[in-house]
C-alpha cells in the first residue's frame, strides 16, 4: 500500500472530485423528476445513451461539427423526456408507484432495443480526444475537466432557475401541493411537462459529457444508470442537495478507495458503503424534510 | 361582478350544492353562512373550478366562464384562499406570495402589491425568509390572504378564514378582512363563524344541505329572531 499524504492520493482526491460533478449531473436530472413528479424515470440512463448516440451519428456520420451535435443532443433528448411524460408517464401518474417503476424500466428495454436495430451492438466512438493536464506528477483527463465545469455551470444555472423564477419556483411549489396549483394560475400539466423536458435536457447534457470520454452501445446505460440510481437515494431521493453531496461522496469512494486498493474495489467499497448507509439512514443523507 | 346562476356542484356521485344562485357586487362583502356540511366549501371550490360544476351557469363581470378549466379562472380576477390555507410549507413567504404573483400580468407588479401585503401584514416582512410551514396558524392565514392579494384579484373567496385559529387571531383575522373591505376588495367569505362574520360583511346567504334558505343585509340577520337562535345559540 502507497504511503499516505503522497502526492498520487492528492491526485486521486482530485479525480474523484472531477468525477463527482459528473456524478452530481447525472443525478440532478433523475433526483428532479422524481423530486416534482414522484416518478422515479429508471431509464434515465437510456436516455443519455440515446444523447450519445445522436451526437455520435450526427457528427461522425452525417458529419456535423461537434457544437452543433451536443446541442441536438440537448433539445432532442429533452424533447424526448416531454415525450415521455406525455405518453408514458402522464396515464399512470395515478398508478401504484411499482406500475410506474415498471413502466419505465420497458421504456429503458425499448430504448435499448431500437438503438440496437438502428445502430447495432458494436461500441461507437467519436474519435475526439482533448489534451489532458499535467500538474507537477500529476496528470488529469481533458474531459473530465471539461466534464467537471459544464456539469458545475448546468448544476448552477438549475439551481438558479429553480430559485430565481417563477417558473422555478412553481416547480419547487407543486411537489408540495399539486391540488392547490390552479389557484396560483398555474396549469399543472404544463409544469410537469416542463419538468420533464428540462430533465431530459440535462440528459441530453450529460450524454455530451459522457460521449467524450466513453464508446456508446445499447447497454451503456447499465453501467452509470444503477449508480446514478443509488447517488440519488444515498442523498434522499428527490432531494437535490442531498443528492449532490452524495455524488461527491460516491466519487470519491470510488476514486480514493481504487487508489488504496485496486480500482475496481473502489466500487466495491462505494456499493458496500451504500448497503450500510441504507441500513442506517434508510431516508438517504439528507432526508427530504417533512414540515408538516 | 360574480354572478351563479341554479348552480349544481359535488364529488364523484355526491352532489353537494343544488341549484344555488348568488350574487357579488363590485366592492361588496358578501358571506355564505351554514353549518358544517352544507355545501359551503363545496360552492367555492366550483366557483374557482377546482371541481367540475354539474349545472347551472357561473358568470364573471357578465361573461360566462364554467367552461374554464381552474387555472385560467384566476386570471379572470378570482383569487381563492383555500380551506385549511393550504401554504407551500417548504418555501419561505416570499416564495409563497411569488407563487401568488405567478401568472405574467400580476409578475410586472410583483414589487408594488408585495409592499401592500407587508404594509397589510408587518408579520410577514418580519418573516419573508422562514419556511412557511414553521408559521403560527394566524401568520399562516395571513400568508394565504397575501399570497391570494399578489395575483391582483377584483374578487378575492376566503374558506373559512377562522377555522383552527384562537379566538383572539379568529378575531384580527376578521379585522383584516374588514379593511379589506374598506380598501374597496370585493370579497366573498364562507364561514361556520356566524356571529362575527356577519358584523364584518354587507350581505350573507344562508346556505343549508346544499340550498339557499335566506338571504338579507347583515345587520337584519343578526337581528332575525331563527337566525340567532338556529345560528348564534340564542
Amino acid at each position: 500500500m502507497p504511503q499516505v499524504f503522497d502526492i498520487f492520493l492528492l491526485e486521486a482526491v482530485l479525480n474523484g472530485l472531477l468525477l463527482g460533478g459528473l456524478f452530481a449531473l447525472l443525478s440532478l436530472g433523475l433526483n428532479l423528476i422524481f423530486g416534482v413528479i414522484d416518478v422515479v424515470w429508471i431509464c434515465y440512463a437510456e436516455l443519455i445513451m440515446v444523447g450519445m448516440y445522436t451526437i455520435w451519428w450526427l457528427h461522425t456520420q452525417q458529419g456535423l461539427p461537434l457544437p452543433l451535435a451536443f446541442a441536438a443532443s440537448i433539445a432532442f433528448v429533452g424533447a424526448l423526456g416531454a415525450a415521455l411524460h406525455q405518453f408514458v408517464i402522464r396515464p399512470v401518474l395515478a398508478a401504484e408507484p411499482i406500475n410506474q417503476l415498471l413502466v419505465t424500466g420497458g421504456v429503458l428495454f425499448l430504448l435499448q432495443a431500437l438503438v440496437t436495430v438502428a445502430f447495432g451492438v458494436e461500441f461507437r466512438n467519436l474519435g475526439v480526444r482533448l489534451p489532458g493536464v499535467n500538474a507537477g506528477e500529476m496528470s488529469f483527463s481533458g474531459s473530465r475537466i471539461v466534464a467537471f465545469a459544464v456539469a458545475m455551470v448546468a448544476i448552477a444555472a438549475t439551481y438558479f432557475f429553480l430559485n430565481r423564477t417563477y417558473m422555478g419556483t412553481a416547480i419547487r411549489a407543486i411537489s408540495q401541493d399539486r391540488a392547490i396549483m390552479p389557484l396560483m394560475g398555474v396549469n399543472a400539466s404544463r409544469v410537469y411537462l416542463l419538468t420533464s423536458a428540462i430533465g431530459g435536457a440535462l440528459a441530453g447534457l450529460a450524454a455530451c459529457l459522457l460521449v467524450l470520454q466513453y464508446d456508446v452501445h445499447p447497454a451503456i446505460g447499465l453501467s452509470f444508470g444503477p449508480l446514478t440510481f443509488l447517488i440519488c437515494v444515498l442523498g434522499g431521493l428527490g432531494n437535490l442537495i442531498g443528492g449532490f453531496l452524495a455524488a461527491f461522496v460516491f466519487a470519491q469512494l470510488i476514486s480514493v478507495g481504487g487508489f488504496f486498493f485496486q480500482l475496481e474495489w473502489g466500487y466495491v467499497i462505494a456499493f458496500a458503503f451504500f448497503i450500510a448507509t441504507m441500513f442506517w439512514r434508510p431516508e438517504g443523507l439528507l432526508s427530504r424534510r417533512k414540515a408538516r | 361582478m360574480l354572478t351563479i346562476n341554479n348552480l349544481s356542484a359535488g364529488y364523484d356521485g355526491f352532489q353537494a350544492c343544488f341549484g344555488v344562485s348568488l350574487e357579488v357586487k363590485a366592492g361588496e362583502s358578501v358571506a355564505v353562512i351554514g353549518p358544517n356540511g352544507a355545501g359551503k366549501t363545496t360552492l367555492l371550490r366550483a366557483i374557482s373550478k377546482l371541481i367540475p360544476t354539474q349545472g347551472g351557469e357561473l358568470l364573471m363581470e357578465g361573461r360566462r366562464y364554467d367552461h374554464l378549466p381552474a387555472h385560467e379562472v384566476t386570471a379572470l380576477g378570482i383569487a381563492q384562499v383555500p380551506e385549511g390555507r393550504r401554504l407551500f410549507p417548504r418555501l419561505t413567504v416570499e416564495d409563497n406570495l411569488r407563487m401568488g404573483a405567478f401568472l405574467p400580468s400580476a409578475r410586472a407588479r410583483f414589487a408594488e402589491r408585495l409592499e401592500r401585503v407587508y404594509a397589510l401584514f408587518p408579520r410577514m416582512k418580519e418573516r419573508r425568509a422562514q419556511m412557511a410551514g414553521t408559521l403560527s396558524g394566524g401568520e399562516q392565514q395571513m400568508c394565504a390572504i397575501g399570497r391570494a392579494l399578489m395575483s391582483g384579484p377584483k374578487l378575492l373567496l376566503l374558506d373559512e378564514p377562522s377555522a383552527g385559529l384562537a379566538p383572539l387571531v379568529v378575531q384580527s383575522i376578521f379585522e383584516v378582512v374588514k379593511k379589506m373591505s374598506a380598501e374597496g376588495y370585493t370579497v366573498l367569505i364562507v364561514e361556520q363563524n356566524v356571529q362575527q362574520v356577519l358584523r364584518v360583511v354587507d350581505r350573507a346567504y344562508l346556505l343549508e344541505t346544499g340550498r339557499i334558505h335566506a338571504s338579507g343585509r347583515a345587520a337584519e340577520l343578526l337581528a332575525d329572531e331563527a337566525v340567532r337562535r338556529a345560528y348564534l345559540g340564542m
